[in-house]
């Protein structure tokens, strides 16, 4: 697979780490596995010097590293495809869903056509509008694909998502009319597991409470309450994929024993399966859902789910809304028969149920699992390397169909 | 009948001074003056020095909060003490050296802390990164619908991290950032050898190539205001400090002067100059995350502190050597 355009190695000042006049003028086109190669080697040669930074175009370098334990500790990033054939691509009809990113609105006003379905009072007709122009949509979390959109865009090419799930994209009809989708996997991982395992921390040792009390100035007549350790607390996973395994990983460091549910037992890990969801809540005192959102895992986490992990268990959701059955949940929450919840994700979002801003056991936050200003970016730039290399003619970067 | 057997057997139970008192005595306070026989002098109406004077001439144990400071005053008026059980990690409210001149043995909470305190740590830091508390204060004010997308946050993988300190709650919180995928160096009095971080003898210089810095060391002569406006502005305007070990490391009106300045760009504090006073500048900023020093309030931490200040004591009393003595450095 033709991988690497080109791999810079610095030092926190800027200055080129020696590892042969390679390192200065980049590796180009090299397979993925003898990227790795010269990257260890580059990263071997700097083990004694402090900790050197990694910039590269190549989006699967962060698949490398994750997947090629290094002995060394580094930082990517990912610098946006320079704007090819121009002129060609301008006149391109590409349709953004809703308000998701300016630097990515900014990218795809400059080098295709762009419309902006939000903006646009009478959607249906607009479509119709400009139905012969449209040749890509860009989607999110919120907006995507739907079959009527699909069905209103004849000249629709391919699907480009600003996120890792597919839920609001009708999958089958674009395979159907083979019509292509991507989506944003990998470079937004860690920050989602990081999210998770922020929430669980917030949630069991109330920080956030704890923030409140202090501004209030209520420590000044007393201490606060006794919280609940999260070390060696035993975590239960749902869907060991990227996320699923990145938030087993930073639990891991915690002590804190992992399980995990999925369609299927994953070989090469220690962790504990089960096949049962209701055995694995049961089981654990922190539940995370970190599988994709798809009619089979719709309200996977359900009342029976809910009272087997019980009065002293957590749930952590940063996953989709729908994954749980949330008046369910929240009864649960105000009767205290859930210990409590770490939530990003809700079934209508930017609604939240009301019932559950003054609950002390629970924190809520707005969607923001992938948002960090590196990760965002790093996502624009995949969303416009798909859209570029489709329209060149040349391999998608994260092709789902 | 019962009832007086109890009585003389709490009468023949070693006596022991408490002072602060400890938190600990919220929850495990009736239990432990049931297993010793245990002076309060915040239940008489005598100030400290007197009710000693008056009751504690021939006790030989004392146990002792983290924050109540035991001075050679009070030790004047404890002539019989010999042993001194804390029930914090850190040492700097005793007076160590007049403790060694009299022949007072200390025991602290040795590690029993760490993990906790380095679990708060992590919280903390990842909650100023990704805004949890300025975030949950979003929704819960029903902000979401109407104000629309939140403002990004940071991404805490790849990150340089410089740990002040790497003593036992330093390597936990080594440990636990590694996983997230971030960089380790640390600063100390030595290298430790059997670390594969780097290691840094300059402060600053850690600071100048660390975007968080998170402290973990002592309060010492040493140490005190370590970490001052140079080593902040080193820091820089995108760095981080999250503080969970005492507040006089850091020189406080510094920190606040650099948060209002935008010099540094966020901080997690647990522990403060002069608590519970809290500067009020702070409340304003939501790069800030402020916990009321409970790094070790836990359910978990509390009990198992009640049994190793138990386990402290019974061993003194048995002539049996301490489970955490503190050794002379």
């Amino acid at each position: 697979m033709v991988g690497v355009a080109k791999l810079v190695v610095m030092d926190p000042k800027g200055r080129l780490v020696s590892g042969g006049s390679s390192a200065k003028t980049g590796i180009m086109q090299k397979s993925i596995k003898e990227s790795t190669k010269m990257l260890a080697t580059l990263v071997r040669r700097a083990k004694s010097q402090p900790p050197i930074t990694l910039t590269c175009n190549l989006l699967h370098i962060s698949q490398l590293i994750s997947t090629h334990p290094l002995h060394h500790n580094f930082s990517t990033t990912t610098r946006a495809p320079p704007p090819s054939a121009a002129a060609k691509m301008e006149a391109v009809g590409v349709l953004m869903m809703c308000p998701m990113n300016n630097y990515l609105e900014q990218e795809l006003d400059k080098r295709f056509k762009l419309f902006r379905y939000w903006t646009q009072p009478k959607q249906r007709e607009f479509l119709a509008q400009h139905a012969e122009a449209i040749r890509a949509v860009v989607g999110n979390a919120t907006a995507g694909a739907s079959a009527e959109v699909i069905d209103a865009l004849p000249k629709l090419e391919i699907v480009s998502s600003f996120s890792v799930g597919l839920d609001k994209i009708d999958l089958i009809k674009c395979k159907e009319k083979g019509i292509r989708v991507t989506n944003t996997p990998d470079v937004l991982t860690e920050d989602v597991a990081d999210l998770a395992i922020g929430l669980m921390l917030a949630v069991l040792r109330r920080i956030c409470e704890c923030d409140k009390y202090v501004r209030s100035g209520a420590w000044k007549f007393g201490d606060f309450k006794l919280t609940t350790k999260f070390s060696g607390k035993r975590v239960g996973i749902i869907g060991l994929g990227r996320i699923g395994l990145a938030i087993a990983k930073r639990a891991e460091a915690f002590d804190c024993p992992i399980s995990y549910y999925s369609r299927s037992e994953k070989p090469n890990t220690n962790y504990k399966y089960y096949g049962n969801l209701i055995e694995l809540a049961s089981n654990c005192d922190i539940l995370v859902v970190a599988c994709a959102l798809t009619p089979e895992t719709t309200h996977i986490v359900n009342r029976e789910v809910i009272d087997a992990l019980g009065p002293k268990g957590v749930l952590i959701n940063i996953g989709r809304g729908p994954h749980v059955d949330e008046p369910e949940l929240v009864s649960a929450l105000v009767e205290g028969r859930l210990g409590g919840a770490g939530l990003d994700v809700f079934e209508k979002e930017p609604e939240v149920p009301e019932q559950l801003f003054g609950l002390d056991n629970v924190v809520l936050l707005p969607h923001v699992g992938s948002g960090t200003i590196e990760t965002r970016k790093a996502m624009a730039d995949l969303v416009l390397g798909n859209l570029e290399a489709h329209f060149a003619n040349k391999p998608l970067l994260t092709p789902v169909v | 009948m019962a009832e007086g057997l109890q009585i003389t057997k709490i009468q023949q139970s070693p006596e022991i001074i408490v002072l602060g008192p400890p938190s600990v005595f919220r929850t495990h306070g009736k239990e432990f003056s049931s297993r010793f026989r245990a002076l309060r002098p915040w239940e008489s109406p005598l100030p400290l020095a007197q009710f000693l004077a008056a009751q504690a001439q021939n006790t030989q144990a004392a146990l002792c909060s983290g924050t109540f400071s035991l001075s050679a005053a009070v030790l004047d008026n404890l002539p019989s003490l010999r042993l001194v059980v804390t029930t914090s990690a850190g040492v700097n409210h005793i007076d160590l050296s007049e403790c060694r001149r009299r022949g007072i043995a200390v025991a602290n909470a040795a590690t029993i802390f760490s993990a906790d305190v380095a679990d708060l740590a992590v919280g903390l830091l990842l909650d100023v990164l990704r805004k949890i508390s300025a975030g949950n204060r979003y929704v819960k004010n029903g902000f979401w619908p109407k104000q629309g997308a939140y403002p990004l946050g940071f991404k805490l993988g790849g990150k340089q991290v410089g740990i002040v300190g790497l003593g036992s709650i330093g390597l936990e919180v080594a440990k636990r950032l590694e996983a997230f995928g971030c960089a380790i160096s640390y600063y100390s009095r030595n290298k430790k050898p059997s670390v594969s971080y780097v290691f840094y003898p300059d402060l600053r210089k850690l600071a100048a190539t660390s975007d968080i810095l998170v402290v973990c060391c002592a309060l010492t002569e040493q140490t005190h205001h370590m970490i001052d406006r140079e080593v902040l502005l080193a820091l820089g305007k995108e760095g981080v400090i999250v503080n969970i070990a005492r507040g006089a490391v850091v020189d406080e009106k510094e920190l606040v002067a650099c948060l209002q300045q935008g010099e540094i760009g966020g901080a997690g504090l647990d522990v403060f100059e002069n608590e519970p006073h809290v500067p009020k500048e702070l409340f304003e900023h939501d790069n800030v995350v402020l916990s009321p020093h409970f790094g070790v309030f836990t359910e978990e931490s509390f009990g198992d502190l009640y049994e190793l200040m138990c386990g402290n004591l019974e061993a003194f009393f048995s002539n049996k050597p301490l489970l955490s003595l503190v050794s002379e450095e």
